[in-house]
């Protein structure tokens, strides 16, 4: 596939799955047990893509200055700082580590 | 005249859509950091305008390249289903012709349905919807174009540990969702599941399989709140 064809089949993907929430009968948002899923489908899917983005290297996992970047991010998330300045503190981390490793 | 609802509606749009369009700037970096171009970039949150699912799109990206495709095109996919159960919840209150259900269903996302089902009267929800969705939407995608252009510049993804800022992304849509014990265990297993996966299967799959944990614990409710509370609010 080209880079493209991901950009454009996926937008339409997550376009079509808003609207779809306009035409099903809104009784289904009754039913606990759709709705309970899809909150956890958002939690599993965000903390995989999180493990893999620190541990995953290619296809093998291995342990560099991304580990403690994100232990820096999950502190200052704690501490509620806001997103953006979490996410340069992050970077930051790592470029400093790999800059004086 | 304004309201007192609309005004109040309106102030919360502001707050909101200013601080998330912050994000743009880490999305548009990180996408062009990842190998998609500033036009692939921009077009991702002209069209598809759902933070998770963007970052979701170019981390697999990042990390397998683009025959990774279905598997990216899956986890954005994925992380979308949420803005379908936000759309029941919004749907009610939105009404009109054809042309504006489709542009609310293009705005509907996190923010939008907090914002608008957070006020108390109709007026005041149809105001808190349109004004963020609006200011979130022109401002995620300049920010994205201001990110992209930067990302750009900065060339080289791990010596600016843009690698690592991916990570602290993903955390940060993530973070407000750990308020239970259910989610919080869902999370770590959907972790381990995917660390542990990853030697063994194609980039973008374990991903797709640790959201498996998430539909056994959703079926079987392990660990849940009592069936009365069941129904969480979009955060």
């Amino acid at each position: 596939m080209t880079i493209w064809q991901i950009v454009i089949l996926a937008s339409i993907a997550v376009l079509a799955l808003k609207l779809v929430g306009y035409i099903v009968p809104p009784s289904f948002v009754e039913k606990p047990v759709p709705a309970r899923i899809t909150n956890l489908l958002t939690v599993a899917l965000l903390s995989a893509l999180i493990a893999v983005q620190t541990l995953g290297l290619g296809q093998s996992v291995v342990l560099d200055a991304r580990v403690p970047a994100l232990v820096v991010a999950a502190g200052l998330f704690a501490l509620r700082v806001p997103f953006i300045l979490v996410v340069i503190a992050a970077a930051g981390t790592a470029a400093l580590i790999r800059a004086f490793a | 005249m304004r309201s007192a609802e609309s005004s109040a509606a309106i102030r919360s749009a502001w707050a909101v859509g200013l601080a998330v369009s912050a994000y743009g700037v880490s999305f548009g970096a990180l996408s062009v950091a990842a190998g998609l171009d500033i036009w692939q970039t921009c077009v991702l949150s002209l069209l598809m305008f759902s933070g998770g699912s963007q970052f979701a799109l170019v981390g697999v990206i990042a990390s397998a390249g683009a025959s990774a495709g279905p598997a990216a095109i899956a986890s954005a996919a994925l992380l979308g289903t949420r803005n379908g159960l936000y759309a029941l919840r919004v749907a009610p209150f939105i009404g009109g012709p054809l042309a504006k259900k489709f542009l609310a269903a293009h705005w509907t996302i996190d923010e939008t349905t907090a914002v608008s089902t957070a006020q108390p009267t109709i007026e005041g929800q149809r105001a808190g919807f349109w004004w963020t969705g609006a200011i979130i939407y022109i401002g995620w995608n300049l920010t994205t174009l201001a990110g992209a252009l930067i990302g750009d510049l900065l060339g080289d993804v791990s010596r600016w540990g843009l690698d690592a800022a991916a990570a602290a992304a993903f955390l940060g849509l993530l973070w407000p969702r750990l308020t239970q014990l259910q989610p919080v265990v869902v999370a770590i297993a959907a972790a381990v599941v995917a660390a542990v996966l990853t030697p063994a299967l194609p980039a973008g799959i374990p991903v797709l399989v640790a959201a498996l944990v998430a539909v056994v614990v959703g079926l079987t409710n392990w660990l849940g709140p009592k069936p009365a509370s069941a129904g969480e609010s979009p955060s």
